[in-house]
């Protein structure tokens, strides 16, 4: 049965979708073209002199060998921020779906980290993980041993970015878990259950496929989380350092553009930016998405 | 269009308002946060209250990166502000944007207001004056580097309370305190400001070629020179050997120091004040250690802070304002009231005198290190300031690579010479894009 909804008159549908396309039309399509246009200039800051340079700012990043490490550590980053907030979230949802009393409680709890802003979660770890005055150095140093400083130690800065991203991010993917969850039919589990399937069997037989079309959706979603949202917390933590340790591909484009002035160099690096984030959607729309079962 | 019509509505109703007072307003956009913005403020209201004519409107705008950003984009917009301050570092950036502002001392020959450069500290003058001797900008808070010991450490460590004079002795000092169990000895702020712009004019060595690039845009970066790169080496020893311990690129060093926690800190004059209200420390300001094996050191070091810069585009009778409130900022005792209050240096002679004579260094020993190793000796090529395009960049290149060296990851060798190429690269790129 056609479930469409037709309307009759001919302009209706097209003023009803116009403010969406406005917005994206404003907002993504002509910053996304002006970015496009400068990536082929060298301008002074001012915008006094313009010269067009054609794919020079474009030879002068993959030159540069510390461009290209900076894909290596957002790849890293990326992929540990994904990895790690999906199954985070995965776990927190399970066990919220199978609380009885005071769920609510625990459901709000867990959502809340999503309403701190990336650069307040990045300050909030800065200072708890502090290398002289952070709490959680002194416990480390205390009771394990650790000697805690990110500031020269790239790995540590890594896992501090790494782990205030995630804490950031993995109510939002809670919710999508625990809604998806809470959608599959109990009919299911109970019949797995009955022909003799243990818990972690029904997860991975029954429960987990289900959740494909979720967790698909939040693969997506958390990439391009790691790739463009992060870039006010690794301000507001490490900068990109020690060294380049923790200069993701994003954070470079807002030091040159915003901090630096830097406006061709800036727009070219959004640019790759922006294709590599088409070329991962498309991708896992292609090879990620035959797996998933709606 | 509406968008337009409503801009246009609002525009006009702005325009109104100040009409009834027929006062001119100066736009003032600045970076000054917390107790120096209050400070900043006291000095505008008194300039508005000594007079009828202007009124200065002061904006707090962010950080000194982000005040500039929006500069530059009210200027791309046509609503650039009369005044903006901007870093030191901003200085090459501002000076290539001719057009897109006025230069100081044309801004004072034209509207007849007195204008000495030699009333000002050699140093200051010299950082932001063109290769001519011509002051494109007006000093306001000028900082510099300077040498912090805890007496308390120092004693505990059975040592005498008495600030090292060169690495050597400082190097020794901090073995002692290791040893008495000091857990961090010496630390530092901004890496790049300290341990290479202010070593290098601190040892009169070239930052770079052309005069440290104040001679011009094809200037070369000689930072890998055997005494820097001797100078890198020993702070990554010291690192290794618990002697030195890295605080962060910008001032996370103040508070380590300020806390009681480190012992010896080379950080900014800036810092005083926080020091003082922390209170935890009995501490001791003297000028930067140095090699005593390099000919000609000490010298003298270089400034930080920022600048005040004039907007071009704004009408004459404005500009009438704007030379008025630089003449009031440059008066001695408007000098004076603000290093007093900031920490930062007094930028004329006069004011410096005028301090002298109140008393106030006689009652705050210390508080004129900042001048005293400022015009240690008059300063040289390689000391009087420096000046690189985009240097908010060639900064972080250079401390990405200090961090590296003193991580252990590079040789000080092969770090400096990373940041050789990878900073001369960038200075390339202004210069493409300022021809």
């Amino acid at each position: 049965m056609e479930k469409r909804v037709v309307f009759r008159s001919a302009w209706l549908p097209y003023a009803l979708v116009a403010p969406q396309i406005a917005i994206t039309l404003v907002f993504f399509f002509w910053p996304a073209a002006q970015a496009l246009w400068y990536s082929f200039q060298l301008q002074d800051a001012f915008g006094l002199k313009t010269q067009f340079v054609g794919l020079q700012n474009f030879v002068t990043l993959f030159k540069d060998e510390n461009y290209l490490a900076s894909f290596r550590v957002t790849a890293v980053f990326s992929v540990l921020v994904a990895v790690i907030g999906l199954a985070a979230a995965l776990v927190l949802a399970l066990m919220a779906d199978r609380v009885v009393r005071g769920a609510m409680g625990y459901k709000t709890l867990l959502i809340w980290p999503y309403a701190v802003a990336p650069a307040v979660a990045g300050v909030l770890y800065a200072f708890l993980f502090a290398p002289s005055i952070g709490i959680v150095t002194y416990a480390l140093r205390r009771w394990f041993g650790i000697e805690w400083n990110w500031l020269l130690d790239g790995e540590q800065a890594m896992l501090l970015v790494v782990m205030a991203a995630v804490w950031n991010h993995v109510s939002y993917n809670f919710v999508f878990f625990l809604a998806g969850l809470q959608a599959i039919p109990r009919s299911l589990i109970e019949a797995a259950a009955i022909d003799g399937a243990g818990p972690a069997r029904r997860f991975w037989t029954v429960v987990f496929p289900l959740l494909s079309p979720t967790t698909f959706f939040l693969l997506v979603i958390n990439v391009v989380y790691a790739f463009f949202g992060t870039f006010g917390l690794i301000d507001a933590t490490t900068q990109g350092g020690p060294g380049q340790d923790t200069q993701i591909l994003v954070y470079k484009v807002y030091h040159d553009g915003v901090k630096a002035a830097d406006l061709g160099g800036s727009s070219a690096q959004s640019v790759i930016l922006m294709l590599i984030v088409i070329a991962l959607t498309v991708a896992q729309f292609r090879f990620i998405e035959r797996r998933v079962q709606y | 269009m509406r968008l337009k019509r409503i801009a246009a509505i609002m525009a006009a109703g702005m325009l109104c308002a100040p009409l009834a007072q027929a006062q001119i307003e100066i736009q003032w956009w600045h970076s000054m946060g917390g107790q120096l913005g209050e400070a900043l403020n006291e000095l505008a209201n008194k300039f508005n209250a000594e007079q009828k004519d202007y009124r200065i409107v002061t904006s707090y705008k962010g950080s000194y990166p982000e005040s500039m950003t929006a500069a530059i984009a009210a200027f791309r917009a046509g609503q650039a502000p009369h005044l903006l301050q901007v870093f030191e570092v901003g200085t090459a950036t501002m000076m290539a944007a001719k057009g897109a502002v006025k230069p100081v001392y044309q801004l004072m020959k034209e509207q007849g207001e007195p204008f000495d450069p030699k009333a000002y500290l050699p140093t200051v003058t010299g950082y932001y004056s063109d290769a001519q001797g011509n002051m494109l900008s007006l000093p306001f808070n000028s900082s510099t580097a300077l040498f912090y010991i805890d007496r308390n450490k120092f004693k505990q460590a059975g040592l005498k309370p008495e600030p090292p004079r060169t690495w050597k002795e400082l190097i020794a000092a901090a073995e002692k305190m290791k040893a008495a169990g000091q857990n961090c000895v010496y630390t530092t702020g901004w890496p790049s400001w300290v341990h290479v712009e202010n070593f290098s004019a601190w040892h009169n060595l070239p930052i770079g070629t052309k005069q440290n690039g104040m001679a011009g845009l094809d200037t070369q970066f000689t930072i890998n020179s055997p005494a820097h790169v001797k100078h890198v080496e020993m702070l990554a020893d010291m690192a290794k050997r618990g002697l030195f311990t890295y605080a962060g690129r910008t001032n996370q060093a103040d508070s380590r120091f300020a806390s009681g926690e480190c012992a010896m800190a080379t950080i900014s004059a800036g810092a005083l004040g926080n020091i003082i209200k922390t209170g935890k420390t009995d501490w001791q300001i003297s000028v930067l250690p140095y090699h005593d094996d390099v000919k000609g050191a000490p010298q003298n070091s270089v400034i930080g802070g920022a600048s005040l810069w004039v907007m071009s585009g704004r009408k004459p009778e404005e500009y009438k304002g704007v030379a008025k409130f630089m003449s009031f900022l440059s008066r001695p005792e408007v000098q004076m009231d603000w290093h007093v209050k900031t920490g930062y240096v007094p930028i004329t002679l006069a004011a410096f005198e005028l301090t002298k004579k109140s008393g106030f260094y006689d009652k705050n020993p210390g508080r004129d290190m900042a001048v005293r190793q400022l015009t240690n000796k008059a300063p040289t090529e390689n000391s009087k300031g420096l000046r690189f395009g985009n240097f908010v960049q060639g900064r972080t290149v250079i401390e990405e690579e200090l961090e590296a060296a003193f991580a252990g990851r590079k040789t000080a060798k092969a770090a400096l010479d990373d940041a050789v190429k990878r900073g001369n690269e960038i200075l390339r790129q202004f210069e493409a894009a300022n021809k």
